[in-house]
Order: C-alpha cells, then structure tokens, then sequence
C-alpha cells in the first residue's frame, strides 16, 4: 500500500500540479513545502519536456521556463531528495514518457523508490503500452496512475480493473488549461469507474475557482488543479509561496463544502 | 508488421482521450480499404484529379553526364499540388468524410502536405485548418497563400522551434479538443498506430506503379531506389513494393543541414537515438534527458527531429540503408537536375538527387537507378535564391 491512500483520508483530496524547475529548483523545494503546509493531500511534480503534447499554454510555457534554467531529471531528483527531507507528502510524478525512457526505466523507478516517490502519471503512455514500465514500477513500488477520458468510454472497465493508487478522471476534451465550464457528464463517467473500482478517483483539467472545486468534491475524492497552480507561479515567480498557499487553502476548503 | 509495431518501432504512445478514436480509425480504415466501392472511388480520384499513374522518366542528360547507372526519376512532382503529398491526402480525407467527419486538420512544414489537404478538403468539401511552425510560414510564404486561395485556415505555430515538429504538437493538441468531428490527416509515416501504416499504404502506390513501370520499360527491376526521408513518407512509399524484392537497395536519404558533426542537421538516423514522441516509438534527435533537440535543413519538409518507425525497422534488419546529404549538396541537386533536365525539384527531392549524383558514376551501366523525386522545387525558389545570396526583386 502506497502512501497514496493517505492522501484520501483527511476529506477530498486537494491535489495541485506544478512544472518542476519553474521558475527554478530550489523554488520547487519551497513550492511544494508551501503547498503542503496550506493543507493539499498529494502533489503532483512535472518533469519539464521541451514537448508537451498534452498540455495547453500555461504548462507549456512552464516548461519552457524550467528547461531554459536547464532543469534536469536529475534535478527534479535533487529537489525531491530536499522535500523528503521535510515531509513525506505523497508524491506523484507527472511526465511525458521520453525522459523516462531516456533514463533508463530501472534507474528511474529504482531512484523513485530511493527517494519515495509514490506514483507516476505518463499522458502518452496509454492502457495499450503501459507494459513500458508496468513490471519495473510494480518492482520499485511506485503506483502507475492511470487516466480516464470523456471518450474512454468501454475502455473504462479494462483501464480501471487494472489500475494503482488513484484514477485521473480527464474532466473535458482537450489539452490543460483552466476552463470556466466543465461539460462532460462527470455523475456518469464516475458512476462507471466507481462499477469496477474502489479506488480514490480524482478529476484535472480544467478546475481553477473554489465553485468547480466545490462542485467536483461533491462527486469525486479528489480535485487536481495544474493551470491555475502554474500561472501563480507565472505571476509571482520567485514569490509565489504566499499566494500559493492562499489558493491551496480556498481550494481544499472548498473541495470539503 | 501488425499491432502497429515494426519491430521495437511503433505503437501507439498518446493520450488516453485519442485512444478510441485511433481504434476506430483503424478499424474504419480497414473496413473501407476492403470495400471496393470506397478504392475504387480513390483509384478514380488519383488518376482524374491527381494525375496518376505518374511518369517513370528516363534522365538521358543526367545517365550520360554521370557516366554509370542509368537514372529515372519517378515523377511525383508532376501530380496535381506538385507532391506526393497528394496520394495520401485524397485517401485520408476521403476516409475522414465517409466516417462522416466535418473537419480536417494537418501539420505542414514545407507547406507541401498543407497545401496538398487543402486541396482535398476543397475538393471533398471538408472543412480544413492547417498547423505551420512560424518560421515555416516565413520560409514557405507563397504556400500559406496557396493553403488560405484553397479555403483552409492556416495557425502559425509560435510554440518550441516554432517548425514542423511544434506543428505536429499543435495539431495532436487541436485534435484532442475535437475528435467528434475531426480527424487528423497526418503527413507523414508517423505518429501513433495506424497512422504510419495508414499513410505507408496510401504512398505505396509510387512503388506499385514504378515496379509495373520498369517491368515494362526494363524487364527488370532497379538497382537502387533512392528518396529522401524527414519523417518518410515519400520514401516509404517507393520502398514498399520493392521490400521483398533482396535485389533492389533501399536508400534513404536525410537532412545532414550544415553537416552531420553540426548541430544543425536533422539526420535522426545517423543522430539519433531510440525514443518515444508524437506517438511512436523510434529514433529522435533528442539532447541529454529526452529532450527532443532542435533540428535544422535548408529544407523545411525535411526540418524534423525523428523518423517514422518503419525507416528505423529497414534500417535495424539492414533492408535499406540512409545516408545524411548536406544542404550545399542538396542545392548543387537543385541546380544541376533543373539544368540537366530542365526540371526544378523540390529541395527535400533534392537530397535523393545528390546521392544519385554521389553513387551512378560508381555503378555499372548496365544498373539502374530510381529516384524518387517526390515534388516540384517552385516553392523553393526564393530560398534558394537567399542561399545562393542572390537578391530577388518582386
């Protein structure tokens, strides 16, 4: 049993997502002990990726930051090593398969179990090559969170029996970014997984006020916000802790209301 | 090849949200590709509208001024759009509007697949957006101009490199939002399963036709089949139906830019390293952690960090063979097949040219070699003209 479990003991979950290395590592290190310390149950650090396919322009540029400050997968490393010497948050990595690949698969779980990594969240590693990384992950304990989409629709029962720590329930068509309405029939797509699974579903994508928080605590276990974490980030740059603890605090509240 | 791999190559690397629509492309594809109604209906669109079978010509000047094997040119420029592009573009979007698909979307670099979908979108009443990196726009003017004359809308991608590869990842992001009404036409053999198979068999049609040709023409097959390679379609096209044939060499020529010991080419199979990006598995330029790197060539078709994963497969079995060509050579081809033949090929085409040019003098008379000449060099004008520091005044 993973850490993750833990994350959905203390209400909804509140779980941010932000790029690794924006707008630099140490930054990261303090982000996330900020975020904490406001109350979210889980984060979610990217691997910056000169490529994210899956991400609207917010998270793009995010990356863009972090890979000019030269942000490397051993650095994400680094700043993780720092966190845990603080806390033992449960931790979820959010990258792109490449540099995973790139590094090695044993080293990069063996490091993730080393360090106490708890999950990881690859958007182009679908149910039909999760065989990538399904063993090693498995070996290094290190849960493999699977995403569910608006139009996974007959693929949610394969999906969902084989999944790990908890299920990314995508919210709407479309890259990340924060939308001011979410459209897709959520109550069904949660009812469906919830038919195969017991375990913590949390919706992303798009989520960014108190309302869409409260609204998606009332259905789900969790509520993922990314965009709206980054483009704090963005604003404030290396100020951002207090604002971020702010927003983390409104939006956990408002998950449990 | 089945499940979409080629080897280790391939698969199917990509958001969750496309994977249904990916099955169900594939599964629909096969249920057209096996109704003789819907090939039929593409057989008469490529000769009518396209201008197939196209030319298998014999380079008299070219053979004679190179003194070895004798040279034809598979004549792919002479299409309508003036690519290969087009062979692809009329099966995917006629496939798209029989799945009842509104809408089209593409990425282009040279502005030759962008043009080429337009054109199909047109013709097929589709609606159509074309995705083009910005410096592509800059570089590829009059095609943006074509693509907007042709009814498409076309985004200048401001994204990474702001070239071919930020406008793949612009038109996935695109399609994501829209798979109910959209379907990607992909240009090339890449991205996720069953596009390279998708677009490999749209193009096989060059080397269907060219192996019927030099039958007939030769009584024999040839030598060499020589095209240039970005992501590969062209090349894959006239590789196909000579796979089986052990005789026949399958070279592939890529964009060795300013050099292969530079960092500015886009040679990914002389470069590169195994990865996973738009979807597949193959081989990529990419920089220390997996990032994809930057690439260049004074080819804007060719200005792409990867391969389709079918290349990497020929290349790991030893089936075919790819060599880098640099941009000095690539436009010296230019030069030279405009004067010697009083043909301008595109500058991509240019590369398949110039290794001609390197090996026919090596070779017997009694060879022969094919390239593929995959488009026209009219596009190519102005740059070329700003490479040779010759001012055009318009």
């Amino acid at each position: 049993m993973s850490k993750i479990a833990n994350a959905f003991k203390n209400g909804k979950a509140f779980i941010p997502f932000f790029t690794a290395g924006d707008p630099n590592i140490e930054k990261t290190v303090e982000y996330a002990l900020a975020m904490e310390e406001a109350g979210c149950d889980l984060i979610e650090i990217g691997i910056p990726f000169s490529d994210p396919m899956a991400e609207g322009v917010v998270i793009q540029d995010a990356n863009v930051r972090a890979l000019k400050q030269n942000t490397t997968t051993d650095d994400v490393f680094d700043a993780i090593k720092a966190i845990r010497e603080k806390s033992d948050i449960p931790i979820v990595f959010l990258t792109y398969i490449n540099p995973v690949f790139f590094y090695g698969y044993e080293r990069f779980f063996k490091k993730c179990n080393d360090l106490g990594i708890d999950g990881i969240i690859s958007p182009d590693l679908p149910y039909e090559e999760k065989g990538e990384i399904a063993d090693i992950a498995r070996k290094y304990d290190v849960d493999i969170i699977s995403l569910i989409a608006p139009t996974s629709k007959e693929r949610i029962q394969k999906i969902a029996s084989e999944a790990t720590g908890y299920i990314y329930v995508v919210s709407s068509l479309g890259v990340t970014g924060m939308r001011s309405e979410i459209k897709t029939d959520l109550n069904a797509i949660i009812k469906d997984i919830r038919d195969v699974t017991d375990l913590p579903l949390a919706v992303g994508f798009g989520i960014n006020t108190p309302k869409q928080a409260s609204e998606i605590g009332g259905i789900a276990d969790g509520v993922i916000v990314g965009s709206a974490i980054v483009k704090i980030i963005e604003e404030h740059g290396e100020n951002a802790a207090e604002p971020l603890k702010e927003y983390v605090s409104s939006m956990k509240k408002a998950c449990n209301e | 090849m089945n499940n979409g791999r080629y080897g280790e190559y391939g698969g199917q690397y990509i958001s969750e949200t496309l994977m249904n629509e990916l099955l169900y492309l594939e599964e629909q594809y096969h249920h057209y590709m096996n109704d003789p109604d819907f090939v039929e209906e593409l057989n008469t669109l490529l000769k009518e509208y396209a201008g197939r079978p196209s030319l298998l010509y014999y380079a008299k000047r070219m053979t004679e001024d190179l003194g070895g094997a004798k040279i034809y040119l598979k004549r792919e420029d002479l299409n309508h759009t003036g690519a290969h592009k087009i062979n692809n573009v009329l099966g995917q979007v006629l496939l798209a509007k029989k799945m009842g698909k509104t809408r089209v979307i593409a990425e282009t670099g040279a502005g030759q697949h962008g043009v080429a979908t337009a054109t199909a979108a047109a013709l097929l009443d589709m609606e159509c957006e074309v995705f083009m990196g910005e410096v592509d726009t800059k570089r590829q003017a009059l095609n943006v101009y074509r693509m907007e004359l042709l009814g498409a809308k076309v985004h200048s991608v401001k994204s990474g490199t702001k070239t071919l590869k930020d406008a793949v990842n612009d038109a996935f992001r695109d399609w994501i939002a829209r798979v109910h009404d959209t379907n990607y036409v992909i240009g090339s053999t890449m991205g996720p399963h069953p596009f390279p198979m998708i677009v490999r068999d749209f193009q096989a049609v060059i080397s269907a036709e060219a192996r019927q040709q030099f039958l007939e023409i030769e009584g024999k097959l040839p030598t060499a089949v020589i095209a240039c390679v970005g992501g590969g379609s062209n090349a894959m096209g006239a590789f196909y139906n000579f796979i089986e044939d052990d005789e026949v060499k399958l070279i592939g020529c890529e964009a060795g830019g300013k050099g292969v010991d530079t960092p500015y080419n886009a040679a990914a199979l002389t470069n590169g390293k195994i990865g996973i990006f738009h979807g597949m598995k193959s081989i990529f330029n990419q920089g220390d952690y997996g990032q994809i790197a930057p690439v260049y060539s004074v080819s804007a078709g060719l200005d792409y960090p990867g391969v389709g994963p079918e290349h990497a497969y020929l290349r790991d079995t030893g089936r075919a063979e790819y060599v880098p060509i640099n941009d000095e050579e690539a436009v010296e081809a230019f030069e030279y097949l405009s004067r010697m033949e009083g043909i301008i090929p595109a500058i991509e085409s240019a590369h398949a040219v110039a290794h001609a040019m390197k090996i026919a003098p090596t070779m017997d008379k009694d060879d022969i070699i094919m390239i593929c000449l995959s488009g026209r060099g009219d596009k190519d004008v102005r740059s070329i003209a700003e490479y040779r520091g010759v001012e055009l005044n318009e």
